[in-house]
């Protein structure tokens, strides 16, 4: 995997902020785009931007060719059986959304249980927090261990045959914890129960069979994979998705519509009320492309050099935190003893290199780590051991900074 | 190899972190105090205003609170500034000190900001303001609400 080439499709890596080359460690939050994806949506504006699914001219064709192109790219990209399970959303937020309004709503009952971890992001929290409230189904939380991960044992003994669905994280966005997700979907329809998986921060960086998996329910972003913002997905097994309500109706989603009834289109696009996002799907697919042509299993290997090499680095600097557990995706989350993560950010960023500060939609598991606030770097493709060396030293000119004020 | 940054050290002021470092005014106030609870929901930080009016004065003032250097700062220096102060004076103080953010032309005379000013630095950054403002909120926030004025 030739990193350099692979940076030179990424163009705006190529600049200078406040003064020095862009060091782009912020990629857990959203990635850059490479040229391939930014022509594919632009080719579609230029070329023939149509609405899909209705009237016969040349244009919606192409367009329509181009939307449910892209939906086979992403059924063969997550290994699902059909193109019927793949529901374009705008985000995973709206995916894990859909769920709860759909499916919790219909299924869950007073006294179920609804199973989580308090790894999750707020976006796979709040939906169940809706839901609970208006079925009287309960929450209930995995206990995480001491590292971060999650034991099969803690997961058989919080999921009861109460429990109806388990929400849960596959790669958390904070701690970088990979969780189980085959054992514990295993675990889940021993008690009858579905899995919903917040599959943000697996997607762009590993491969994923949901087959494999065999979870129920899987969602993602394009704009965490080198695709486009406002376009996700919602992965949903077909049986469920069959017997399940849309959540928005409107045009597109129908098949007849009569004054007082209607009835609706077949899956997928039962759940497609309106126009679609059809550059969205485009620029999705062909990020869907780009990754496939590096390779999962080169990129999954390249995060793996950088994040071993970036949490050795940080080892040397004396009083930097980190928290997570040891084997971790390629993201690391850290503190620096006197310094707020704020300020961690605004120093880094004085010297072009972007992370995250904050509570990462994740107040939960701040409050677990018992701190209010943390700074992140996440990794991604296009990032390289050298950017890490420059991360490293920012931290330790970071450190100097606040001694210097404090002396 | 320490950093001669100038937009940062307008950032750091020397006196924004000597707030920072020795905060004024932190801690609990007894009695019937006014009680603000705010938080800058996109960072985490946090503050508990508490604030004595009487007779339409903020006789006392007092906070507690995580954040970064700017949002302690800048609550150490806005209670500081008020106590004493008539309500009136306060709110006027803050909506100067939100135009001093939003990097308009703000009145330096009618009151002495003194440290205040350091805070000027900010409007470089602006994905900071939100810290730097938070307090002052609070302030704008048990004020506004106060039925004793």
């Amino acid at each position: 995997m030739d990193v350099k080439e692979i940076r030179k499709q990424f163009p705006i890596l190529d600049q200078d902020v406040n003064g020095k080359p862009l060091v782009y460690l912020d990629s857990a939050a959203t990635s850059q785009k490479p040229l391939q994806v930014i022509e594919a949506v632009d080719d579609y504006y230029r070329r023939y931007n149509s609405n899909v699914h209705r009237g016969v001219h040349t244009l919606g064709s192409l367009a329509t060719d181009a939307y449910e192109g892209a939906r086979e790219k992403v059924r063969s990209f997550i290994h699902a059986a059909s193109t019927q399970e793949i529901i374009f959303t705008r985000g995973t937020t709206t995916a894990i959304n859909m769920v709860a309004e759909s499916y919790g709503k219909s299924v869950l009952k007073d006294g179920d249980e609804i199973v989580l971890t308090q790894m999750e992001h707020h976006s796979n929290i709040i939906p169940w927090q809706q839901t609970a409230k208006a079925t009287g189904a309960k929450l209930k939380y995995i206990p995480m261990q001491e590292d971060g991960t999650l034991s099969l044992e803690d997961v058989k003994n919080t999921i009861t045959s109460h429990t109806k669905i388990v929400a849960i994280t596959n790669v958390s966005n904070v701690l970088g914890t990979i969780n189980p997700i085959k054992e514990i979907t295993k675990i889940a329809h021993g008690h009858g129960a579905v899995t919903v998986v917040d599959g943000a921060q697996t997607v762009p960086h590993m491969k994923v069979d949901v087959q494999e998996l065999d979870c129920d329910f899987f969602a993602f972003s394009a704009h965490k994979m080198v695709g486009p913002t406002g376009i996700g997905v919602l992965y949903g097994k077909k049986q469920l998705l069959e017997n399940m309500e849309p959540v928005e109706f409107g045009g597109e989603m129908i098949d007849f519509v009569d004054l007082h009834d209607s009835t609706w289109k077949e899956l997928p696009w039962k759940f497609e009320g309106g126009t679609p996002i059809i550059a969205g799907a485009i620029g999705l697919g062909a990020a869907i492309d780009f990754l496939e042509d590096v390779g999962m299993d080169n990129i999954a290997a390249h995060e793996k050099k950088l994040v071993d090499y970036a949490c050795s680095k940080l080892e040397e600097v004396e009083g930097i935190t980190t928290y997570g557990p040891e084997k971790r995706a390629g993201l690391i989350t850290f503190n620096i003893d006197t310094v707020h993560p704020h300020d961690v950010a605004t120093v880094l960023d004085s010297e072009g290199i972007a992370v995250r500060a904050g509570h990462h939609c994740a107040q939960p598991l701040m409050k677990w780590l018992d701190v209010t606030a943390t700074a992140r770097a996440s990794f991604y493709l296009y990032n390289t051991l050298e950017e890490i060396d420059a991360f490293a030293e920012g931290l330790i000119k970071t450190k100097e900074y606040f001694g210097d004020v404090f002396a | 190899m320490s950093l001669h940054s100038s937009n940062l050290d307008t950032l750091y002021r020397q006196v924004i972190m000597d707030h920072y470092k020795n905060p004024r005014n932190r801690g609990d106030l007894e009695g019937e105090t006014l009680h603000i609870n705010m938080n800058n929901p996109t960072c985490g930080d946090r503050i508990q205003l508490q604030l004595k009016v009487e007779d339409g004065k903020i006789s006392d003032a007092k906070f507690l609170g995580e954040g970064c250097s700017i949002s302690l700062s800048s609550a150490s220096m806005m209670t500081e500034v008020v106590k004493g102060r008539p309500v009136e004076e306060a709110l006027e103080m803050s909506n100067i000190f939100s135009q001093m953010m939003q990097g308009e032309d703000y009145d330096d005379e009618t009151y002495e900001l003194g440290d205040i000013e350091a805070l000027q630095g900010v409007t470089k950054f602006p994905a900071r303001i939100k810290c730097a403002t938070l307090a002052w909120k609070a302030m704008e926030k048990g004020l506004n609400e106060d039925d004793h004025n």
